[in-house]
């Protein structure tokens, strides 16, 4: 006797707890065996690169806050370096300082939240737990410097908006001495454990050329071995002064972009440890009276601050013609900004260049002939945020 | 190899179709006619001294009123050699229609979508071009700069 079968088509999301957000998958399955996949985004689309056409270029720095909401301090960096470029804007050292300390601290709350939820996804819920923990203390440590948990927009055109106070540094310096340990102790919950074994070794490689012809960039690029990390690459704020390493991948399995970002912490502590000693004293953003806001205490005293703050805040400043794109790495890849001036308040077109966006991409190809189970593994892997998607 | 002898070697390769190039904020840029695009794309990318094989990001401009209206933006950077390059293509309102690179880089595809669906430019031979952002049964597209900032009146139909 022989059975009468066909493929099925399943829905999965928009609304599923393993698709870190609103992201839709049409699934054709043979069985339990995926035969293809579809993503279907937007639902997230709040027109942002529209929006930014209709913005002064101060008043974009907290639409960027908007895309990656895990990792702020990044978003505004990659598009500040963007408009300071194109002004010939030269930040003072403490700024690029405290630039890169945000930008590594929200790195690890990033790969923090990351490990949390890519790990309860397989199974492991304790894990989650324990990150969220820390996660929680990164967020307490962003509201001291900034006023805000999550959207801090705490890196300004010309420098940063609030200098770093003492307890800060204290505070800082005391995560950033237990973080390693806890790191450590995460590691401990899941590497040994057979089913996360199983669950992420070979499942949804993609090999050296493919990652880089799928424009992958962060952890899942260099989970396939290419070295390729901004930092490195194309230096910024205070990265050419730190020392550090860039973990590399062998197979591009779920399991190797893990490691990947596990040890991404690790060098993320040690980034943030090396700026707190090497910080210079001295002034925390440039002296540009046409771009950079006056100190709140003179515009309460004295009424030519207050109407120079007024007029910045309310008309802005003009950018020079011409168009520029600026890449950052941010904790998902490469974030940039594509800027085209026409010379006014506002730039003429904002496009942002979404490392998410383009990491689900290759999800199709990622997922094809493995089990149904393991589409969850693999998104968790390619560590997308939908905010950053849709944009 | 530094972008602007990139720049010359396209010249050298296809001539007259380089229309401009230079370089701003340190960053070169070179324009290029639309026919021959795909295979200007597939020298860069096979050149051995050249090896654009990320290709960073597909974009466009909306330059209403001047005309040409649009200009698609391709950003590549080779991996090997570090180096970048910006390629703009201008396009004809009434004729917006660009050879695709979807067969040149993996990655094209998603980004051909995208700007075909905020812009409303048609890339010729891309595999899969339906809406990605916007739903599929959406009218106009909302980056082009007669697109009303508060959009047009509400569209979803109901399913």
């Amino acid at each position: 006797m022989s059975l009468d079968t066909k493929e099925i088509t399943v829905n999965m999301g928009p609304q599923h707890p393993s698709t870190h957000g609103v992201l839709r998958l049409i699934l054709e399955l043979d069985g339990e065996v995926v035969v293809s996949c579809t993503p279907h985004i937007g639902y997230l689309h709040r027109g942002s690169e529209k929006l930014a056409e209709n913005r002064t270029y101060q008043q974009i720095v907290p639409l960027t806050d908007r895309f990656d909401y895990l990792s702020c301090g990044n978003n505004n960096l990659a598009y500040v370096m963007a408009v300071e470029k194109m002004m010939g804007i030269e930040v003072p050292e403490r700024a690029d300082y405290l630039r890169t300390i945000m930008a590594e601290l929200s790195r690890i709350s990033a790969h923090l939240l990351w490990l949390a939820t890519h790990a309860a996804d397989i199974g492991a819920v304790t894990v989650l737990l324990y990150c969220l923990r820390e996660r929680e203390e990164l967020l307490a440590l962003f509201e001291l410097i900034s006023g805000a948990r999550l959207t801090v927009s705490y890196v300004n055109i010309g420098g940063v908006r609030r200098d770093a106070t003492p307890e800060f540094i204290r505070r800082t310096r005391e995560i950033m001495d237990y973080m390693p340990r806890r790191i450590d102790e995460y590691n401990t919950l899941i590497m040994e454990n057979r089913i996360f074994l199983g669950r992420t070794k070979n499942i949804g490689v993609i090999s050296y050329d493919e990652a880089i012809d799928w424009g992958l960039t962060g952890g899942s690029l260099r989970g396939s071995g290419v070295d390729y990390d901004l930092r490195k690459a194309i230096p910024y704020a205070a990265y050419d002064k730190v020392k550090f390493e860039v973990p590399l991948g062998e197979k591009g399995d779920v399991y190797d972009r893990y490691i990947i970002r596990i040890e991404e912490m690790r060098q993320s502590v040690s980034i943030v440890n090396q700026c707190l000693n090497q910080m210079p004293d001295g002034a925390f953003r440039a002296d540009i009276p046409t771009v950079v806001l006056p100190p709140k205490d003179r515009v309460m005293a004295d009424i030519e601050t207050l109407v120079h703050h007024f007029v910045l805040v309310s008309k802005g400043f003009t950018v020079p013609k011409g168009e520029i794109y600026v890449g950052c790495e941010v904790p998902k890849g490469e974030l940039g900004f594509y800027i085209v001036s026409d010379g006014s308040e506002k730039p003429l077109r904002m496009k942002v260049r979404s490392p998410s966006f383009v990491n689900l991409s290759v999800l199709p190809r990622m997922v094809k002939g493995h089990m149904l189970a393991d589409i969850v593994s693999c998104i968790g892997s390619i560590d997308i945020v939908l905010g950053e998607v849709d944009r | 190899m530094h972008p602007e002898n990139i720049v010359e070697q396209i010249k050298e390769r296809f001539p007259d179709e380089v229309t401009d190039s230079g370089s701003t904020f340190g960053q070169t840029w070179a324009v290029l006619r639309r026919e021959k695009l795909a295979a200007i794309c597939r020298f860069l990318k096979d050149d051995p001294d050249i090896r654009m094989d990320y290709l960073i990001d597909i974009t466009a401009v909306d330059w209403l009123p001047s005309a040409p209206r649009f200009e698609v933006v391709y950003h590549l950077h080779s991996m090997k050699h570090m180096h970048r390059l910006r390629l703009k293509v201008p396009l004809e309102e009434d004729d917006a229609t660009i050879p695709s690179v979807d067969g040149i880089w993996k990655t094209a595809c998603w980004h051909e979508r995208e700007t075909y669906d905020l812009f409303g430019i048609k890339f010729d031979g891309n595999s899969d071009l339906r809406r990605i952002l916007m739903p599929d049964d959406w009218e106009g597209h909302p980056l082009r700069k007669d697109y009303p900032l508060e959009g047009t009146e509400w569209q979803f139909k109901p399913w």
